[in-house]
């Protein structure tokens, strides 16, 4: 809905203020930092996908020439209190323990002690001469066998939503949603669709492996440089998890080299300041790809059921669905998102939902990407589909005669204001990749998306240099353009141009709050600060050029980044550019700078919708994507190219999950292919161009109508694929991912051979 | 264990170097020559970030030695730019936004280069085989091989 605006700079593509540095190798990224006299850090992880620890010594390891500090779990705060604030959640007690096990090992790769040598060589020969005496336990590695009866016990201490008067459990907490009467629309209903399906254990893959260096003063304070989606919770998550004060801490983002949810937690912080506290020397650690793989990040893998329920005329006036999601060893699966989204894009009466929190040993689950959205509605998505087949109509006219609208008041609450869930599917249905005959072979599938997206805390400053120039600084990471939006709604607000506004990431210390970069916020809640904090600035020049004029403040107009008299004001003066404030303001009463914090309400919703063509090699079971389009509300897209960008991305990203990408483990809970080789993204030559459509639906709530576009591209890209390898096979095969060797044995299966 | 010796032309200048035996020419950019441009993904030649010429031709240097680097010629992405005038290929993927965090950026310069230094006018596929063993998570791949075939074409122009 490309509403008549006239943006002079939102909306067009320039280069990102952070390029250059980025084409010539050099920004600083986490592993880039290198002080003085600073020693490497290793970590020693659990062999153990599930062990009790009974010690851990480190004697023999401090004995080694060149080691300088050793710890495990007894040199930590036992005992943490507290919630953590951010994103994710959980507590810190949880998060400390994850940090470094104390009395047990609860996935293979968990931290069980660190050292601290004057080379990544001896650390790592310092790890071999730490002794641990373990007593190994069974493994429990999917939500089936954690929520049998009589499952191995992860947490003796965990009951299901805290209720102590139920036996402990390894499902940490239900989520329930319900609204109308299901079980009476379910029996009134013409047609009813079931499925059961499955999504893996995966990765977020971000290319720079997490990385920090830590030093540590004799008055008891430190600092930290690293990698992260949020510097502001890095800071609060190590302070609780050592029981220091967040006013004795201070972190400093380096560049940061894809995140995509994973890095808005801490593994190696509190390690490091801890062997700097011991050793009085900075010390840096950073995670192999292996590590990387073993004990950071992954996604829930799930297991669900949905039951749609629809009249013969399209109506779908049923759904439910149970879906359990893996936690790993600690509680924390994104259950309520995903349940909250996997109905967002219908307007339905009736529906159920549950959501099951389930540990199990594996790495603690962390963000990534709409977390928990991708998996809960893959199975709605497939479920549609195959309703669409079973009545006989085309999917995108299935899904428009039932999606959301203004009004509509959405499965997890709130009634929506304007979004844009069948502008996507018009678009879609007039898309030339829809229109055009599919060829012979070929299967097509069709899928829609959502994500919420968020507000939350965001600080910004604005600061006019003396020429005129502008520098805005925010806390949030440049983790894929933001920095060229913020730049972009602050020229547009000033009404300069863009190339004399800079941005600056600022750290704990030289920026206000902000929560991470991540839920797709950045460029709505944080551009939200930079806007209004501009709109101080204009206020600050308009009060200058009227001191300067000898008039009042409400008789300026602020107007293509200059004041001026507004009409009928009887003055005899030129209009006073922001150079021209900027330049005289030491006489007109000091620097001008302007300021704005805030906790952003009214996110928008993004809806997409995406489709694909795939091919079969029935011979081989290997899926290629012939095209694939991905059609998206951005609200309004600040920065084009970016915008597309997130789209493109999210869709390859969607489309490795979706074709390829899983943890494969053996029976002892040891992951089998913790590397870029046999953990298979997709590669340059698997990928097609990724078409797309941005579709601008404003959000009413930001100043330039932003919802955020980051998180929603990687949700429809499952269903996508699922839909079109259906479509090309005849057949569905319910359960990710639809890599060759799953692929070839469904096919196996289904010929009898 | 005695560090070995060894003289190498980075970017065109002599550089020497004690290197440790056993570390890779990725370390010993980065750790001892302060090169950090040359990025570590994965340390088994799988993830390209770390991709390096030597006497021309696309290495990771993760695979390599730093004492194999005795007499040869190396470019890093440090060296791409002809002085305070950047590369085309770094123009073209500043211009089509082909890089959202930027980590596998250098790597994938670096292997571009030695894709049009060999066949300045690839195809679309020839571009997605060669660049086949860099990874990029960010961006889907799109805008970066738009940019290279603006790239070539800008080349082409030129010659």
């Amino acid at each position: 809905m490309a509403e008549a605006h006239d943006y002079k700079v939102v909306g067009t593509s320039p280069v990102r203020p952070d390029g250059v540095d980025k084409v010539t190798g050099r920004a600083n990224f986490g592993a880039d930092l290198n002080l003085p006299n600073m020693l490497h850090g290793k970590v020693l992880r659990s062999p153990h996908a599930h062990a009790r620890i009974h010690s851990v010594d480190v004697s023999r390891a401090l004995e080694l020439d060149g080691v300088y500090a050793a710890v495990s779990g007894a040199d930590f705060p036992s005992g943490a209190e507290g919630e953590i604030q951010g994103e994710g959640g959980g507590t810190v007690s949880d998060l400390a323990q994850n940090i470094v096990a104390r009395d047990k090992a609860l996935y293979h790769g968990h931290p069980v002690a660190a050292v601290a040598a004057k080379s990544p060589y001896i650390a790592e020969r310092a790890l071999e001469l730490i002794d641990v005496d373990y007593e190994v336990l069974p493994a429990v590695l999917d939500v089936d066998d954690a929520m049998a009866d009589g499952a191995t016990l992860i947490n003796e201490s965990l009951h299901t939503n805290g209720d102590q008067s139920k036996p402990p459990s390894n499902v940490a907490g239900i989520t329930k949603f319900e609204r109308g009467d299901v079980e009476q629309a379910f029996a009134d209903a013409d047609i009813i669709i079931e499925g059961e399906y499955r999504t893996p254990t995966a990765h977020q893959g971000y290319i720079e492996p997490h990385a920090c260096t830590a030093t540590y003063s004799e008055e008891g304070k430190a600092t930290i440089w690293c990698c992260t989606q949020g510097h502001f919770d890095v800071r609060s998550m190590t302070a609780g998890v050592l029981g220091m004060s967040v006013g004795d801490l201070k972190v400093i983002p380096s560049e940061i080299g894809g995140g995509f949810g994973g890095k808005t937690v801490i593994y190696l912080e509190p390690l490091a300041v801890k062997l700097s506290e011991i050793s009085g020397r900075p010390v840096k650690m950073v995670m192999s790809r292996e590590e990387v793989f073993r004990a950071t990040g992954p996604t829930s893998a799930t297991h669900s059921r949905v039951k749609v329920g629809a009249m013969k005329d399209g109506t779908i006036t049923a759904a439910s669905a149970w879906i359990a999601y893996e936690a790993g060893a600690f509680p924390g699966a994104p259950v309520g998102p995903g349940c909250m989204a996997i109905f967002a894009p219908y307007d339905l009466p009736n529906f159920r939902v549950e959501g099951f929190d389930v540990l199990v040993n594996k790495p603690k689950v962390a963000a990534y990407r709409a977390p928990g959205a991708p998996q809960a509605m893959y199975a709605m998505e497939s479920a549609v589909d195959d309703l669409a087949r079973e009545l006989g109509v085309d999917p995108i006219d299935l899904r428009l005669q039932n999606a959301a609208d203004e009004g509509t008041q959405a499965p997890y609450g709130p009634t929506f204001p304007p979004i844009g869930i069948k502008k996507c599917l018009e678009v879609a249905k007039a898309h030339a990749n829809y229109t055009t005959p599919k060829g012979e072979g070929v299967g097509r599938g069709i899928s829609a998306g959502f994500w919420f997206n968020i507000g939350m805390q965001s600080s910004a400053e604005v600061r006019l240099s003396e020429d005129g120039t502008v520098t805005v600084v925010e806390g949030n990471p440049d983790i894929g353009g933001t920095r060229a939006s913020m730049c972009l709604m602050a020229a547009e607000t000033l009404g300069v141009p863009y190339d004399t506004v800079r941005a600056h990431v600022g750290d704990t210390e030289s920026t206000g709050f902000c929560n991470v970069t991540g839920g797709s916020r950045t460029t709505f809640a944080t551009g939200m600060a930079v806007v209004q904090a501009c709109e101080d600035i204009i206020a600050q020049c308009k009060q200058r050029a009227a001191a300067t004029w000898d008039i009042d403040a409400d008789q300026v107009d602020w107007t293509d980044g200059e004041a001026v008299p507004k009409p009928g004001v009887n003055v005899d003066v030129k209009p006073l550019s922001l150079a021209d404030i900027a330049g005289n303001a030491g006489r007109t009463g000091g620097p001008i700078l302007g300021r704005a914090s805030l906790n952003a309400q009214g996110a928008g919703a993004s809806f997409s919708v995406n489709m694909a063509d795939v091919t079969v090699d029935r011979e081989t079971g290997k899926v290629d994507v012939v095209n694939f389009t991905a059609i998206q509300d951005a609200g309004t897209a600040i920065h084009r190219a970016y915008v597309e960008g997130q789209m493109q991305g999210g869709a390859v990203q969607g489309l490795g999950w979706a074709l390829n990408e899983e943890y494969v483990y053996d029976a002892n809970g040891e992951m089998e292919n913790a590397g870029f080789l046999d953990y298979r993204v997709p590669v340059t030559s698997d990928m097609p161009m990724i078409d797309t459509h941005i579709v601008e639906v404003p959000n009413p709530s930001h100043p330039y109508g932003v919802r955020g576009v980051g998180e929603t591209p990687i949700v429809a890209p499952l269903s996508v694929a699922a839909n079109a390898v259906r479509d090309a096979l005849g057949f569905r095969i319910p359960d990710l991912p639809l890599s060759p060797p799953n692929v070839l044995a469904a096919i196996d299966e289904r010929e009898g051979a | 264990m005695a560090k070995v010796h060894v003289t190498t032309s980075v970017n065109g200048e002599e550089r020497e170097v004690l290197c440790e035996p056993h570390q890779s020419l990725l370390d010993v950019l980065r750790d001892e020559l302060g090169m950090t441009g040359t990025k570590e993904g994965c340390a088994t030649g799988d993830c390209g970030a770390c991709s390096v010429l030597i006497d021309g031709r696309l290495v990771c240097s993760c695979l390599m030695l730093g004492v194999e680097a005795e007499g040869v010629d190396i470019t890093t992405i440090e060296g791409i730019a002809n002085g305070s005038e950047l590369h085309v290929l770094q123009r073209k993927f500043l211009e089509h936004a082909a890089l959202q965090c930027g980590i596998c950026t250098p790597g994938f310069i670096v292997a571009a280069k030695a894709l049009l230094d060999t066949n300045p006018d690839p195809d679309e596929t020839t571009i997605r085989y060669w660049l086949a063993g860099n990874l990029c998570r960010c961006t889907g791949y799109d805008k970066i091989v738009r940019a290279v075939q603006d790239a070539a074409q800008e080349l082409a122009y030129e010659a």
